[in-house]
C-alpha cells in the first residue's frame, strides 16, 4: 500500500500542473483510466488475503475519488483562467469616443421662444400663428396706428407696395384673432418680424413673442402679476421688475417693464448703460379702438398685451453679446446651445 | 431731447439731484436716456485776455502769448493755436490747474521758452467733440473770472426720449410743467408781457387752408440789427439743446421754440410782396428750402406763400429766399398752429425732419402762439432792437381743436387700473395737470388742457392717473385661473417633434434672412416669381425667399469657408411666392455636406449621399405614422442633379423635394463637395394617423427571399409595390436587401434581392400557402416588369 500512498501523490501533483483540459484528461486517464495505474492496484487486490482485501479496496476507492474531486476542482480552476484571459483579451478602452453620438441642437431664438411659449402655455394661452407679409390694416390701422401717425416712423417699415409690407411686430396676429374668434381670448403669437434697419444693436428681421389676454375683470394689476411672474420663471430668479409708463397706440395704459440687470445684478454695468435695469418688455391695457375694430365690447371686455423681442431675451440669459450672431449660422456659434 | 438741468430749475423749484430727477422723470414716462455733464471736469480755468502775442523764436507754429488772467503780472504762456491773436478773451489754465482726464497744468518750457499756463480750446474743456483753435469769449467776458462760472459749467444734460404722444414736453417749459406734476414741485411759468407796438406797421396775412392752419399770429418788427451779438446766456443755452448760433433773429427763434415749444419762423420783410396767404401747394410748385434744396411739391403740401409764389414749407422748414440774411432789416415774424394731421408725414415725404416739423406733426399747444411771439419780440427788443409793429392773428375757431369734455367714471378706474383710487387723489392728480373737472354723480367731466394732444377718451386720462400714482404703486395679482383647455390634437405632428427628430440626427437648426439675393433665386427656383421688397436694406436682400434653400447654401457656404467640414443644418418659416397673390407657405428645409459621421478612432467615415439626405427625411415622415402616403418619384428641380433627385409626392401632388444639389451650382457657389438638400411643406407633415391596435400573431413568421434581374431605369419601388399588391393581408414586412449592377449581367439590367415575410394571425402558415403567394408575385412581376427569376 505504500505505492498507493506514492501514486496518489504523484497523481496530485500531476492534476496540479495539468495546464489545460487535454493534460489533465492525460492525467486522469494514467492513474483512474481502465488501465490506470491505480485502476491497475484494484486489479492487484486479488493477491491480497480476504481478511486485508475489502479495507485495501476501501483505500483504493477513497484515493479514486479524492483525485477524481481533484481532477473536477483543476477543471473548473482552468475553465475559470481561461474564461478570465479571454475576458482580458476583451477589454477595450472604455475612454475612447463612442460612435454617432453626434446632436445637433435648436437655435438659441427657437430654444428661448420655447421657454417663453412653455410658461404661458401652462397658465392657458394657445400660440397662433400668422402670415409675415401683411396688409396695412393688419398692421397698423387696426392697432390705432393710421397712416399719419408718427409712431409708424418708429417702426421702419419694409413695403411692398402702398398697401403690402412685412409685418413689424406680431400684433396683427392678435387682430385676425379676434377678427375670427369672440371672446375671451388668451393666445400668445411667437414670430419673424422685420424692421428696415440693420446695425450693431438691430438686424432687419428679429423675433417677437406677444400675449393676448381678455376677459372679462381683467385688469392693470392681472397685467403685472403675469409678467412679473413671467420674468422670474424665465430667469429662475427672484429678480426685481419695474413698470414704466410708456406709449404705445394700441394699448392705454402703456408700459415698458425693466428687469434688475442680470449681468450686474443691478449694481450698474456696460450692458445695462450703467442703470441696473434691462428693458425687456412692452405692455399696456388693449386700446379701447383696437377693440372697437374687432368688434370686442368694451363695456365687458378688457384685457391686455404685451411684447418681447426674443433676441433680446437670449441674449440675456446666455450671454451673447453680439446680436448679429443669431443670424449668421455659423456652426461654432449654433453648436453652443444643445 | 435734450434738455439743461440748471435751465430746468429755472422754471421749476426742485432740490432734487440730477439722478433722483432723471430717475423721476423715467417714471413718469419721460425715458431718460442719458445724462453727462456739460462741460468736463476741471478746475483753475480762467477767463483771460491775450495782451501780446510774438513768434517763438525757435519755433515756427509756437507763439509766446502775454495773457492777463486776473493775476497781479500778466502770465507768459506758449501756445501753438493758429486764432492766437492780441485782443482775444481765451479760457486759460493756470499752473496747478487740472484738466478733463486729469491733466494738470505745469510750469514748462517750450522749445526753451518758459510758459505759465495753457490757452484752451472748447474741446480742451469737454465742451465739444473736436475744435480747430481756442475757444474766443465774447468781448465783455471779465478776465481772472472762473470759466466754469462764467460759462455756468456746473450743469447736465438730461437726455429724454420721448414717446410721440407727449408733445406737450418738447420744451423746457413742459418738461418743468411735467416736473412739477410727478415731484409736487412748485412750477413758476414765465410771465410774458405784451409788447406794445412803437409802430404801426402790419403785414397782410390771409388763410385759404383754414383747417390745416387754424392759427397764424404775424408780426412786423422793424429796423433789427442782425449784426448784434447774441448774448452769452442764450448762445450757451442753445449750445445745451445742441443748436448752433447763427444771428440773434434765428438764435430768439430757436430760443423760444426750446422754451415754450412754438416754433416760430421770421421772414425777411423786404422780400416778401404783399400779403402772406397760407395755402396747399399747387401740384409741382417749386420751392428753394433754407437747406438749398429744391423741392418740387405736391397738392397736399401746405406752404406759406406770399401773393407771387409759396415762401416756406409750413411747419418744416422756411424758404431760402425769404430768410434772414445779412442785410436783413424789417422782419415778420411768424407763430403758427397748424394741426398735426396737415404736418405728419409731410417732412418725411420730402426726406426731411426738423424741429420744428417734429413738434407740429405731434401738436403744439394751439393757445401758445401769441404768447410766443410776445416772449420773442421781448427778446430781440433787447438784442437786436428794433421797432415792434401790432401782433396780427387770424384764426378759424371752428378749425381748432375742440377741447370737449371727457366722461370719467370712477367705477372704470377700478376695471382697468384694479384697484379703487380715493377722489381726492384722483383730482389732485388731474387737476395738477392742469385739467379742468367738474364732478358728477358718477365721476367726473374733465377738459384738458390745450397742450395735451394725447388726452381724448377716458381711458387716456385712467393712464395718467396711473403714470403719475406710479405704476409700481399699483396693485399686482394673477388673473383668475380660466380652466378653458387648449386642445392638443393627437393627430397634429408639432413642429418641436419634427425639429427634435432632425436634432437627434445631428442636424443643427438654422434661422437665416428671409429675404435674399435674387441672383441666388433665379438659379434655385427660375419658375417661381419672387416678391420683390420696395425698400431693402440692401441689393443682396430684396427679395422674399421662393425657397429655404437659399438661406441654407448661404449658411453652408458660410460655414464651410470657416474650415466647418461637415454640415447638417435645416431650417422652418415660410416661403413666398407671387402666383396670382401672394403666398406664403411653411416649409421645413434641410441640407448635409461632408462625412456621414464625425472624425473617428474607429474607422474612416465616407462622404454624405443621396440615401443618407433621403434617410433622414424618411425618419421625418415615418413621424406621420402611415408614411407610406409619401412616395418617392424621380423628378427634376432645376436646383438638384438631374440623376439624383426625388420629388415628395402625397396624394398626388408634389409637396417637396429631395436630391444632390445640381454640381453647377455647387460650383458657382464654389463648394468643394457635393450637397444635399431637402425641401417639404410643412402642411404634408402636420398630421399624422392615430394608432390603432392589431392582434399580435402567436404563429411563426415564414420568410422567402428572392432575386430578379430587371430593367435598370425601373425603379425598385415598382417591385415592392407589386409584392404589396400581390401578397395579400399575410404579408407583414416587404424588404429589399441587395441591388446589383455588374459584370455577369446583361447591360442595362440590374439584379433586386428582396425578402417578403409571411404571417397568419391565426394558424401556422402551410408551404404550399406560401408558395402560392410567391408564384402570384412572381408571376405578376414577370408580366408586370418583365423580370427573370435568379436561381
Amino acid at each position: 500500500m505504500e505505492d498507493l500512498e506514492k501514486l496518489v501523490e504523484q497523481a496530485q501533483s500531476a492534476i496540479a500542473a495539468a495546464a489545460d483540459n487535454q493534460a489533465l484528461d492525460e492525467v486522469r486517464v494514467q492513474y483512474l483510466g481502465k488501465k490506470g495505474e491505480i485502476t491497475g492496484l484494484l486489479k492487484n487486490l486479488g493477491k491480497l488475503s480476504k481478511e486485508e482485501r475489502p479495507e485495501a479496496g476501501a483505500k483504493i476507492n477513497r484515493a479514486k475519488e479524492a483525485l477524481q474531486s481533484s481532477i473536477n476542482e483543476q477543471k473548473e480552476k482552468l475553465a475559470a483562467a481561461e474564461l478570465e484571459a479571454q475576458l482580458a483579451s476583451q477589454r477595450v478602452d472604455v475612454t475612447l469616443p463612442g460612435r454617432n453620438a453626434e446632436v445637433g441642437g435648436l437655435h438659441p431664438v427657437t430654444r428661448t421662444m420655447k421657454r417663453i411659449e412653455a410658461f404661458f402655455a401652462n397658465v392657458g394661452f394657445k400660440v397662433v400663428q400668422g402670415p409675415e407679409i401683411e396688409d396695412d390694416y393688419h398692421n397698423f390701422e387696426a392697432l390705432n396706428i393710421p397712416s399719419h401717425h408718427p409712431a409708424r416712423a418708429m417702426h421702419d417699415t419694409f413695403y411692398f407696395n402702398a398697401n403690402t409690407l412685412l409685418r413689424t411686430h406680431t400684433s396683427p396676429v392678435q387682430i385676425r384673432t379676434m377678427e375670427s374668434s369672440d371672446a375671451p381670448y388668451r393666445v400668445i403669437c411667437p414670430g419673424r418680424v422685420y424692421r428696415c434697419d440693420s446695425d450693431l444693436t438691430h438686424t432687419p428681421m428679429f423675433h417677437q413673442v406677444e400675449g393676448l389676454l381678455v376677459d372679462e375683470n381683467v385688469t392693470f394689476a392681472d397685467l403685472k402679476g403675469v409678467l412679473e411672474l413671467f420674468l422670474r420663471e424665465f430667469f429662475e430668479k427672484e429678480l426685481s421688475v419695474r413698470f414704466r409708463p410708456s406709449y404705445f397706440p394700441f394699448t392705454e395704459p402703456s408700459a415698458e417693464v425693466d428687469i434688475e440687470c442680470v449681468i450686474c445684478g443691478g449694481e450698474g454695468c456696460r450692458v445695462c448703460s450703467h442703470t441696473g435695469w434691462l428693458e425687456v418688455l412692452g405692455c399696456g391695457m388693449v386700446h379701447p379702438r383696437v377693440f372697437e375694430h374687432v368688434n370686442v365690447d368694451t363695456e365687458k371686455f378688457t384685457g391686455f398685451a404685451f411684447g418681447m423681442g426674443v433676441e433680446r431675451l437670449a441674449m440675456l440669459r446666455y450671454g451673447v453679446n453680439d446680436l448679429r450672431l443669431f443670424f449668421e449660422n455659423d456652426l461654432k456659434f449654433l453648436s453652443q446651445f444643445r | 431731447m435734450r434738455i439743461s438741468e440748471s435751465w430746468l430749475k429755472e422754471w421749476v423749484k426742485s432740490d432734487s439731484s440730477t439722478e433722483e430727477l432723471a430717475a423721476k422723470l423715467t417714471m413718469a414716462g419721460l425715458e431718460v436716456d442719458g445724462v453727462e455733464p456739460v462741460a468736463g471736469e476741471f478746475n483753475g480755468v480762467v477767463v483771460g485776455e491775450i495782451l501780446h502775442c510774438e513768434q517763438h523764436p525757435d519755433a515756427d507754429k509756437l507763439r509766446v502769448c502775454t495773457v492777463a488772467a486776473g493775476e497781479e503780472e500778466p502770465l507768459s504762456i506758449v501756445c501753438g493755436a493758429p486764432n492766437a491773436r492780441v485782443g482775444i478773451k481765451i479760457p486759460c489754465a493756470k499752473v496747478g490747474a487740472v484738466l478733463p482726464g486729469d491733466f494738470k497744468i505745469k510750469k514748462a518750457k517750450l522749445r526753451g521758452v518758459p510758459s505759465f499756463g495753457m490757452l484752451c480750446a472748447e474741446q480742451e474743456l469737454g465742451l465739444a467733440e473736436s475744435s480747430d483753435g481756442l475757444m474766443e469769449l465774447p468781448s465783455d467776458a471779465p478776465v481772472g473770472v472762473d470759466i466754469r462760472e462764467y460759462l455756468s459749467l456746473n450743469d447736465s444734460i438730461i437726455d429724454v426720449d420721448l414717446t410721440p404722444n407727449r408733445s406737450d414736453c418738447l420744451s423746457i417749459a413742459g418738461v418743468a410743467r411735467e416736473i412739477g406734476v410727478v415731484q409736487r414741485a412748485e412750477y413758476s411759468p414765465l410771465h410774458i408781457d405784451e409788447v406794445a407796438a412803437t409802430i404801426n406797421d402790419t403785414f397782410d396775412i390771409a388763410i385759404t387752408a383754414k383747417k390745416h392752419c387754424p392759427r397764424y399770429v404775424g408780426r412786423v418788427i422793424k429796423g433789427v440789427n442782425v449784426a448784434a451779438e447774441t448774448p452769452l446766456w442764450m448762445v450757451e443755452k442753445l449750445r445745451r439743446s445742441d443748436i448752433r448760433s447763427i444771428d440773434p433773429i434765428v438764435d430768439v427763434t430757436n430760443y423760444v421754440l426750446i422754451e415754450l415749444g412754438q416754433p416760430m419762423h421770421a421772414f425777411d420783410l423786404e422780400k416778401l410782396s404783399n400779403g402772406i396767404n397760407v395755402r396747399l401747394a399747387n401740384e409741382g410748385e417749386k420751392l428753394v428750402i433754407l437747406s438749398g434744396q429744391e423741392l418740387e411739391l405736391s397738392a397736399e403740401t401746405l406752404v406759406i406763400a406770399d401773393q407771387d409764389k409759396a415762401l416756406a414749407l409750413a411747419g418744416v422748414m422756411g424758404g431760402a429766399e425769404s430768410g434772414v440774411a445779412e442785410g436783413t432789416k424789417d422782419i415778420l415774424l411768424e407763430s403758427a398752429f397748424f394741426d398735426p394731421i396737415a404736418i405728419a408725414g409731410k417732412a418725411r415725404n420730402y426726406g426731411l425732419h426738423t424741429d420744428s416739423s417734429h413738434r407740429f406733426e405731434r401738436g403744439v399747444d394751439f393757445e401758445l402762439q401769441r404768447k410766443a411771439i410776445e416772449r420773442a419780440t421781448a427778446l430781440l427788443l433787447e438784442i437786436a432792437g428794433g421797432e415792434p409793429g401790432p401782433v396780427v392773428e387770424v384764426a378759424s375757431d371752428e378749425h381748432l381743436p375742440k377741447l370737449e369734455p371727457i366722461v370719467l367714471r370712477r367705477a372704470q378706474i377700478k376695471r382697468v387700473l384694479g384697484f379703487e383710487m380715493a377722489d381726492s387723489d384722483v383730482e389732485d392728480i388731474l387737476g395738477r395737470l392742469g385739467m379742468d373737472l367738474v364732478s358728477t354723480e358718477s365721476g367726473w367731466h374733465i377738459v384738458p388742457p390745450p397742450y395735451r394732444f394725447d388726452i381724448r377718451i377716458e381711458v387716456d386720462l385712467i393712464e395718467e392717473l396711473g403714470r403719475v400714482w406710479g405704476y409700481n404703486n399699483l396693485p399686482t395679482q394673477l388673473p383668475a385661473m380660466n380652466f378653458e383647455v387648449v386642445s392638443q390634437p393627437e393627430e397634429t405632428i408639432g413642429e418641436d417633434a419634427i425639429k427634435q427628430l432632425l436634432v437627434s440626427r445631428g442636424y443643427q437648426e438654422a434661422i437665416t434672412y428671409t429675404f435674399v439675393d435674387q441672383e441666388l433665386l433665379s438659379i434655385i427656383e427660375p419658375n417661381r416669381k419672387p416678391v420683390e421688397l420696395a425698400n431693402p436694406i440692401s441689393a443682396d436682400m430684396s427679395h422674399m425667399r421662393t425657397s429655404i434653400w437659399a438661406g441654407l447654401l448661404k449658411a453652408a457656404q458660410h460655414n464651410i469657408n470657416r474650415q466647418q467640414h461637415r454640415v447638417r443644418i435645416f431650417e422652418t418659416g415660410l416661403v413666398f411666392e407671387d402666383d396670382n397673390g401672394i403666398q406664403q407657405a411653411p416649409h421645413l428645409g434641410g441640407l448635409i455636406y461632408g462625412d456621414v459621421a464625425g472624425e473617428s478612432w474607429s474607422g474612416k467615415s465616407r462622404p454624405v449621399d443621396f440615401f443618407d439626405v433621403k434617410g433622414d427625411l424618411e425618419s421625418v415622415l415615418a413621424l406621420a405614422v402611415d408614411s407610406e402616403r409619401f412616395e418617392f418619384h424621380a423628378g427634376e428641380h432645376p436646383a438638384l442633379h438631374p440623376g439624383q433627385s426625388a420629388q415628395i409626392v402625397s396624394n398626388g401632388a408634389v409637396v417637396g423635394y429631395v436630391g444632390a444639389l445640381h454640381p453647377v451650382i455647387q460650383k458657382k457657389l464654389d463648394i468643394p463637395g457635393a450637397l444635399y438638400v431637402f425641401d417639404i411643406k410643412m402642411e404634408a407633415i402636420s398630421a399624422r394617423t392615430i394608432p390603432s391596435f392589431k392582434e399580435l400573431s402567436r404563429f411563426p413568421e415564414v420568410r422567402r427571399d428572392l432575386a430578379v434581374i430587371i430593367e435598370e431605369k425601373i425603379p425598385a419601388e415598382s417591385i415592392l409595390k407589386i409584392v404589396r399588391k400581390e401578397s395579400g393581408e399575410w404579408l407583414t414586412n416587404s424588404v429589399i436587401f441587395d441591388v446589383y449592377q455588374g459584370d455577369n449581367l446583361e447591360e442595362g439590367h440590374k439584379s433586386v434581392a428582396f425578402g417578403l415575410t409571411l404571417q397568419h394571425p391565426s394558424r401556422t402558415l402551410k408551404d404550399e400557402e406560401v408558395n402560392e403567394v410567391v408564384d402570384r408575385v412572381v408571376a405578376s412581376l414577370k408580366e408586370q416588369l418583365n423580370v427573370t427569376l435568379r436561381e
